[in-house]
Formats: C-alpha cells, structure tokens, sequence
C-alpha cells in the first residue's frame, strides 16, 4: 500500500500512524511467542529477566531446564550421562513419555482422519452429491461444538464402551476432531478441479484406482498433506477429550504441560515451550513450501 | 500396546469394546491423586507389593479418582481395582452402592495382636473403605516474608489488616467455611452446629468476603506451595504434607500453622464390579498393615489410620527428618483441631457449593 | 448418440438410447448411479462422525432429561404417586409403600443414591433418606406413617413429596431448570432460587458477555492488519503473514503459558512496570486471575480466526473502487466508509461469527488464567462432570450451550457458508 505522490500532509501523518498501529498488533500477536524463548534459558527459576539476563551476563543464562526436560520424571538421573542413562531417559523421563504419546495418537488420528476425509471430501466436491450442504454441516461441526461438550458426551460413551483410558479410545476422537480440517483443505483444493480430466482417464481404459493414484491424488495431493498437518496439530494440540477420558498411560505433551502450568510451574515449560514453537515454525513453513506447490501445479502464479 | 494393533483396532470401531482392555490375571490397576502422594505410595506399598508377590500393579491418576469411578460404575464397565477417595466420597458411594464392601475382619491385625477394627483409628474403617492416611488442610505461610510477628491462629489468616497481603485458598467451600467460622471466633466442637444453620452459613460466607478481594483460589494439591513459592500469595490454605515437602524436601521456608486445621481421611475403596476383586482385596490387606502405613510417613507428612504404626514412625527420606511431629495427629498439632464432618457435607454438599460458586464468580 | 437435433423437435417419439431405453430414463439412472457412488465416498466417514461424535452427543443430551435413578430404585413409591397424582403428603398407604422402597434400599445400599438425586432439590435429604432407610429396614409392619414420621418429621413435609413426586418422573426437565436458576418453590411453583445461590444466567451471560467483547477487540486489531496484508505487494504481505500464522499455528498451552509469564504479578510486564517506576514492589497490578487475564489472552488466540477472513475478503476488493471513490472528490474517510467498508462486510461477519463461537466454548484459557471472576459456563460444566458428579446438570447445561452454538453456526452457514471456510 504504497502513499501516492499526491497524498495530502493529512494523509501522510495517517498512514504512518496506521502503520505504526499495525506495527504494535503485530507485536502483540508475535511478541508474547517470542518472548518465552529467552526466558525458558534463565538460570533462575523465575518468569522473568533477571537483571543478569538484562545485562547478557553469561552467567544469567544456562539450559537447566532443557536438561530438566531430559531428567523430570527419570529413575536414576544423578548417574554418569552413558548409554544407560539415555535409555532410562527414554523409558522414564515424564516429558518423553508425554512426547511418545502425543506422536503415537498424533499419528495415528492423522492417518485416520486423513484418508477417511480425504475419501469424503472426493464425495463431497462431485456435483451430484446428494444432501451436500447438510452432511458438510455435520462434518464440520466438531470444529465448531465446544470441545468441553464432546468431551462430556465421549467421557459417557467410552465409559460404557470401555474405551476409556485406552490409546484406541483417544485415537478415534483425535481423528473425528482434525476430520473438519482435512475436509476444509480437501474440498477447496477441489474446487477448481476439472471433472473432465477423470472422464478422460477413464475413457482411455484406467480403472477408477488407477485414476485416483495417476490423476486425481498428485493434483489433490497438497491438499491432503496441508490437511494431515492441520490434523496432526489438532490432535497435537488437544488437551480436553484427554483430560476427560485418558489416564496416565495416554498423557500428552498438552496434559502435561496443563498439570505443569497448574502444580509445578517452572521454566521447565517454558523449555518445552520454545521447542514447541520451533516445532510449529517447522510446521508452518512446510504449509507455505506445499501452498507454494499447489499454486504452481494449479497454474495460479504467486505474483 | 503395539502401534500395529492400536491402528487395526482404531481402524474398527466395532471391535474396539473388545480390544481396548485385556487384564491379565496377576495385574491391578491402582487409582490415585497424582503429584507426591502417588510417589508415596509406590514406594511404601506398591513396589513392596509387586515383589512380595509377583504380581503386577498399574498405576493411574486422576484429579477426583471419584469421578471415574462413578462413571465406569454406573456405565457398568470397570477397569479400576482399587481407587484412593477422600472420606465423603467413599461414604456417599458405599451408599450409593457403588462400591464393594469390605470386611474389617479379614485386614491383618497389629503386630502384638490387637485387632484391625481396634487398631485403626476411630472412624478409619467403614463398610467400603479402609483408611490408609490422615491428612489435614492447614494454612502455611513464607517465613522469609513476614518479618516481626509471625501468624499463629486462623484469625491471622483472615485478618488482611494484621497481615497485608493475598491470601490462598482451595476453590470449593469444604474446608473454607468451617476455617472461616473459626476464625470468626467458634470453637472447633461447634463448627458444624453453627454451619448448619442458616446464620452460620451467613456468617461463614462474611467472614470470607472480609478477604474477597486478596483471594488466590488454587485447585490442585501441589498449586498451594507453589503460589507461596512465587510470591503469589504471603498465605495459603494447603494439604499439610504438600507444605512438608515443600519445606523439607526443596528447603523452602515455609511454616505450617496447625490452629484450626482440617483433619480428614483418604481411603483404599474397591469400585462395584472390579475386575481384579480379590486381588484388589490382597492389595488393601498388603498396603494397610502396620507396617506400610508407617512407611508411608516416610515419604510425605500425611498420618498413618493404624495407631500401631505410629511408634514405627522414623525419619523422613532425607534421613534426618523426625517425621512425628509434623503428623497432623501429633498431640501439639491436635489442640485446636476439626475432624471433617462427612455427614454434614453429603447432605449440604450440592447446595453450598452453588451458593459458593455463585458467590466466587460474582464480580 | 443417435438422436439428431431433428428427431428432438418431433413430439411423437419418444428419445432413447442406443440400446432402446428411453433417454430420460438413462440419464435419471446414470444420475442415481452417479449420486450413489458419491454418497458412497462419504458414508464411512459419515457413519465415523456419527459414531464417535453425533452419538455421544446425543446420548449426553438425553441425560440431561432422563434420570431414572428414584423411579429405579424406589418403584413401590413410584408406582403409588403416578396413580395418586393429586395426594401432597399421603396417608397409609403411600408411607407403606415409602418404607418397603426404604427398606429394599437399605439392603441393596442405594439408599445414599435416592438420597443424592432427591438432595439436588431439597438440601439435607441425603441423610434423610440414609437414616430412614437404615431404621426401615427393621420396621415389622404398620404403622408406617407413624413410624417413619417419629423417625424425622420431615416425612410429614408436603414440599419433600412435591420434590420425590417430580424426582419419580424419569424424563424430566427439572435439571434445565436448574441451569437457568430456577427450582420449584414450597407449592411447586417454578421459581427462581435465592439470589446468592442464582449462578448459571449469570454465567452464561458472562460467556455471551465476554466472548462479544473478545469478538469485537479481535476485529478491532484484526481489521487493519487484514487490511494492511490485503494490500501490500505480495512480497511484503507474505512475510508479514508468518506472524498471523506462527500464533495459529502454535499450541494453546504455550501461548496461555507466555500469557501467564507476561502477566502474572511477578512476570515480565509487571517487572518492567516496577523498573520504569511506574508502580512500586508492593504495588504490581493484578493482571491474571480476572476477566482481564481471560479477555487478554483470549483475544490473542483467536485473532488469527478474525484476520484469515477479513484478509481473504480483502484480497477480492479491487483497490480501483476505492481510487475511483476518491477521483470523484471524496474524502478519504468517506471513500472508506461508503465504498470500501461496506464491501469487507461479509469478512467482517464471518470472523465475529467464528471468534464468537468459538470463544463461548473455551474452557481451558479461562480455567488457567481467569481465576474466578474470569470463568466462562464450560468451567462450571467441567467443574459438575468432574467435581461435584452431577450429571444430569452437566448435561442440561452442556445441551444449553450447544444449543447457542448450534444457532449461531447455523447463523454462519446462512451467512458465509460452512463449505466456505478457508484455513491458512
């Protein structure tokens, strides 16, 4: 938005406002994020800037609590740092528990949600789909109907079906949360998708599998991985259902961060924070590189 | 669980009911409040057990144990054995038939002889439950904060004038209106006469407005100390062997005010339908002995329910530590001390809680 | 095909296909086939989303109207006061049946169940019905009423038969009532409780409240940076995204986290506060554990919800309107209110719609950093499934919840479209 020639003084005094306007949203969007980064390497057990910090004393700052990530929870953690020692911190340490834990059911709902959806969204985007706006409805809803309601009705339902407290119970609500997800991206990568080109395949002899992987999956494809992500971050993410129907066995990283913020608030998550975050700008630029690829193979140019 | 046979059985949602619980014979699952108290008891009774007998223990927590149990209960789909309840739960579901009865007459008798029912302390054994601790809510406060006279009674917690500063307390009325009533100046033997009426409730609900405003309200056990410990607040409400902890394990210079406190039970419980009954029942005979209980002093300031167990009391994990005074039933600890009416809260409960809810989130 | 242009004009003959079936025939069958094969793709998930999601949706709401648990268990009780609708308290007859229901209950312990149903209603019933039970069991026979009634002259209350009567019901409305604060009275009227016990209205108009106000901080700060985003060069614009997107991509934990480490009294803004002198030591503000605490860090989350529409909203606007607007002598503000503004409505309405739905459901973000006057309905809704284990009114107010959310997203699907949604 660049200020015409012509702008009046007036003008100029507002866009510069403006602008530093936006400049201060920006910062409360971006700067409560970074923030944490430097404080989860103080040496204290504040959240705060020492004064030594302030004054980028070395002394200040440490990885104390990235090394009480590795130890919290650990059998023997004061025993010299060998082989063992590493395993005992892959068998006990609280933190990587909670990391297996959200990586297995992040995983797994991915998967789940992704093909089921993805399947779904193929179904939806056709022109003929009966009852389309209904279904879409449906299917969108558990973005919408507030997590603590589905977390009731599934507290209910896994009791009585005995899928409380178990890894297949925590699954199948993972998935049914990030499905609206991949339905979102699915369809709007199929929207501008030209129905001839099937028709063609299948003319030509392809058998409808053959169709899906040689023409429909490599166009979609962008779209199916930007939804998986979304989906694998939902699950990543949520903290209700699990609160509600796992136990122990089944704690995540979100769990684990909650019992942290609500009984022994350290640095510790603060630590985890940072690495968090570092995962979510992993995350992030991965959406961009695949955003970037749709828009080339769709033929719409970025500029 | 393998990976593979978590994504058929996710893939399936039929089968699911089938696959998701395979208890093997020899193995319980042990329900407990998380935090140090879970640690304790692995180390006095569950890592014990598990070696004297060969047989296995899972160990979960949960917030409220309760809870589960009275959805798996009432759904008719148990996996929990043994769950740990605080006194009015494990009355309030024994009446509602919720769990299994436990006969006081099968638990081990002390060392010289005396009777289970004569050896636990009054109270600790009801149809259902065994009691394997006494705890108490106390208020603790910062040493290194308060300089010159230091807070010695309930009314200190509540005079913000004397003490300038926030105070802690536990979200829920249980335990706050009876330390208000208290620290209004009624005498521990007449806290539930008084609370039962009307005026008393009135009169409760003053004395805590008095401080509304420099109220820090904690939920979870292990919340107290640490809101002392970030200078949150300059005095809270706790579970008297979190501030132990606290102060003993992490040298934290807290100090436990024991005027007014809270004395109340936690007990073993085996929910209606436990697929591990009998099991379930060597467990609780195992972790209630004498000895047990005495251990578990040794890792967290909470009272053993056996008077045996008390003489064996020793030193706490660190080595040095006396652990018996710091027992909520210490004799210098008792003297001004109220003992949970569970009676008086399983019929008030639901309605002073609303009045309590309503009145913390009114502006 | 074999039909030409001419045969068509001709009303006689009926078209049809190579293989002789008339044409409008084939194609609705090829249209069937083709809605059926489409359907198809979408049943396992549909079945999936019913399953896990519209099932145990459903089956919460019906326990918010369906509590079985007095009929269940008291069934003589039950039994006499259906077919005595108009009795208060009653004679006999009805204290027989009382004290055999009481009797049964004490030998199979579900006495302190009746007792904690019929306790919602009329506090101190709970060992009521324990103690009774516990004395009926040893009752040798008539008279009942005079037994029970020497027992606890409560028995003799008409309010208590007017609450057991209403508890006998299975399906009943009474735990919606108490999610909007309302109990029947000593005559069984319905009116609302004692102003210190009325919780939930207020709560839930908090929640509107709140979550109204989050919604219009959210396009307030969100307006114009979609605004400066939809318009700079693509080059800058895409850069400046990031920072909307690494908030929407980060987890709710650790943004709450920062906001906590920000806020609370001894955090950071206090701490820069103390140093610039601008409050002492003993003066930190309270910025966590109120409203405050909840309204600021839910506006940050769910900015991102208000800036992705307005943004791709913006994006379609062309910016000679605005050009043409000011060519023709308008005043820049008058170009952006007549021209520009009312063309960015529907991002407008998408993103209050969709940060006002979301907010009235967030749970965790207030439990953490609102304290007690900044919590939102879903916190009493945990607060009863896992704390005081009344169900039913979980339920109630879950279903009075979902019902707001439902309107509203109903509300979005008219106005934006649920298959317009876009993300990132």
């Amino acid at each position: 938005m660049a200020l015409p020639a012509h702008a009046s003084p007036g003008e100029k005094v507002w866009h510069y406002t403006y602008l530093v306007i936006c400049g201060f949203i920006f910062l409360f969007l971006i700067a409560p994020i970074i923030i944490i980064i430097p404080l989860s390497f103080n040496v204290e057990p504040y959240f705060t800037f020492t004064s030594k910090m302030m004054a980028f004393d070395p002394e200040g700052y440490s990885l104390r609590w990235y090394d009480k990530i590795l130890t919290f929870g650990m059998a023997n953690p004061d025993v010299p740092r060998d082989s063992a020692w590493w395993d005992d911190v892959w068998q006990n340490a609280t933190w990587f528990h909670a990391m297996k834990n959200s990586a297995i059911i992040g995983v797994a709902s991915t998967v789940l949600a992704t093909s089921l959806g993805t399947l779904a969204a193929l179904g939806l985007s056709r022109p003929e789909m009966p009852f389309r706006r209904a279904i879409m409805g449906l299917l969108i809803s558990p973005m919408i109907v507030p997590l603590i309601i589905t977390a009731t009705g599934l507290f209910f339902f896994y009791s009585a079906t005995g899928l409380a407290h178990s890894y297949a119970g925590i699954i199948l609500a993972h998935a049914m949360l990030g499905i609206p997800f991949v339905i979102i991206t699915v369809t709007a990568t199929l929207v501008g998708f030209d129905h001839s080109l099937t028709r063609a395949a299948a003319s030509l002899g392809a058998p409808p599998m053959t169709t899906f992987r040689k023409v429909i999956l490599p166009l979609i494809l962008p779209g199916v991985i930007s939804g998986a992500l979304f989906a694998f971050v939902t699950s990543f993410d949520e903290i209700v259902v699990v609160l509600f129907v796992a136990s122990y066995d089944q704690q995540t990283i979100p769990l684990q961060m909650w019992n942290g913020i609500r009984e022994q608030i350290s640095p510790t998550i603060l630590a985890v924070a940072t690495i968090l975050v570092i995962f979510s700008i992993t995350l992030l630029t991965a959406i961009e590189l695949l955003r970037r690829r749709s828009e080339r193979l769709r033929g719409v140019s970025a500029a | 669980m393998k990976t593979t046979t978590m994504l058929a059985s996710a893939a399936i949602v039929a089968s699911l009911s089938a696959t998701a619980f395979t208890v093997n014979a020899g193995e319980i699952t042990v329900m407990s409040w998380g935090g140090a108290y879970t640690k304790s008891q692995v180390e006095a009774y569950y890592k014990p057990w598990m070696a004297a007998t060969g047989h296995k223990l899972k160990s979960v927590d949960a917030p409220n144990p309760a809870a589960p149990i009275k959805a798996q209960v009432t759904a008719k789909n148990v996996s929990i054995d043994v769950a740990d309840v605080e006194y009015s739960d494990a009355v309030r579901y024994c009446d509602e038939g919720l769990l299994e009865t436990i006969d006081a007459k099968q638990l081990p008798a002390a060392p010289d002889g005396t009777s289970a029912e004569d050896d636990f302390i009054e109270g600790a054994l009801t149809d259902c439950a065994v009691a394997n601790i006494v705890w108490s809510t106390i208020f603790a406060y910062d040493a290194s904060k308060i300089s010159g006279a230091k807070p010695t009674t309930m009314a200190d917690f509540f005079d913000t004038k004397k003490f300038p500063g926030k105070r802690g307390l536990r979200k829920g009325a249980k335990a706050n209106l009876e330390m208000a009533l208290m620290a209004d100046g009624v005498p521990a033997g007449e806290v539930y006469k008084v609370l039962g009426t009307s005026d008393g409730v009135k009169r409760a609900f003053a004395k805590m407005a008095q401080i509304k405003s420099d109220i820090v309200w904690w939920e979870a056990g292990a919340q107290a100390p640490q809101l002392l410990a970030d200078g949150e607040v300059l005095m809270t409400t706790a579970y008297n062997g979190r501030i132990f902890n606290a102060a003993v394990d992490e040298n934290k210079p807290f100090v436990i005010v024991w005027d007014g406190q809270i004395l109340d039970f936690d007990l073993y419980v085996i929910p209606k339908g436990a697929p591990n009954k009998e099991l379930a029942l060597e467990f609780i005979k195992y972790a209630t002995d004498t000895q047990r209980l005495a251990d578990q002093a040794k890792y967290i300031a909470y009272g053993p329910a056996r008077k045996s167990s008390a003489p064996l009391i020793g030193l706490f994990m660190d080595g040095k530590t006396k652990m018996g005074p710091h027992m909520p039933t210490a004799p210098a600890n008792m003297k001004n001390a109220l003992v949970n009416n569970f009676e008086f809260w399983a019929d008030r409960d639901s309605e002073l809680n609303e009045r309590f809810n309503a009145w913390i989130t009114a502006n | 095909m074999t039909v030409s242009a001419a045969d068509s004009i001709d009303p006689g003959v009926p078209l049809v296909t190579p293989d002789g079936r008339p044409l409008k025939l084939a194609l609705a069958q090829a249209t069937r086939r083709a809605r059926i094969r489409a359907f198809a793709l979408v049943v396992p998930l549909l079945l999936f989303v019913l399953v896990t999601f519209a099932f145990p949706i459903g089956q919460m709401l019906y326990l918010s109207i369906h509590n079985p648990v007095f009929s269940d268990h008291m069934p003589r009780l039950t039994a006499y006061l259906t077919e005595h609708p108009d009795v208060q308290v009653p004679g006999e007859e009805g204290f027989a049946a009382l004290a055999l229901d009481l009797a049964d209950a004490k030998k199979n312990r579900t006495a302190g169940r009746i007792g904690t149903r019929v306790n919602y209603e009329r506090p101190g019933s709970n060992s009521l019905f324990k103690s009774s039970a516990r004395k009926a069991a040893k009752f040798k026979g008539p008279p009942y009423k005079e037994k029970l009634l020497e027992i606890r002259s409560d028995w003799g209350e008409p309010h208590l038969w007017n609450v057991m009567r209403r508890a006998s019901a299975q399906h009943t409305l009474d735990f919606y009532a108490a999610a909007l604060d309302l109990t029947h009275d000593e005559n069984g009227d319905l009116s609302q409780v004692s102003p210190e016990r009325r919780i939930y209205v207020r709560l839930f108009w908090r929640t509107l409240f709140l979550s109204a106000v989050i919604a219009f901080l959210c396009l307030l700060l969100g307006y114009p940076v979609a605004h400066l985003l939809a318009t700079l060069p693509l080059r800058y614009s895409n850069l400046l995204m990031i920072l909307v997107l690494l908030p929407f991509w980060t987890s709710l934990l650790v943004r709450t986290t920062s906001w906590i480490a920000l806020m609370q009294s001894q955090g950071v803004i206090n701490d820069i506060l103390v140093t610039l002198g601008i409050v002492g030591d003993d003066g930190r503000v309270q910025m966590m554990y109120n409203q405050f605490g909840t309204i600021i860090a839910m506006t940050h989350i769910l900015l991102p919800f208000m800036i992705l529409p307005l943004y791709s909203v913006m994006k379609t606007i062309p910016p000679s309107y605005v050009r043409a607007a000011r060519s023709l002598g308008a005043t820049p503000l008058t170009a952006f209110i007549k021209v520009y503004f009312p063309q960015t409505t529907p991002g407008i309405g998408a993103g209050i719609l969709l940060v006002f739905i979301l907010a009235i459901g967030y749970y965790i973000t207030p439990a953490l950093v609102g304290g007690s006057s900044g919590q939102l309905i879903s916190n009493q809704i945990a607060f009863h499934m896992q704390k005081s284990l009344n169900w039913s009114l979980a339920a109630a107010l879950g279903a009075i919840l979902l019902f707001m959310v439902i309107l509203l997203y109903w509300v979005y699907d008219r106005l934006v479209g649920v298959d317009k949604m876009k993300l990132g």
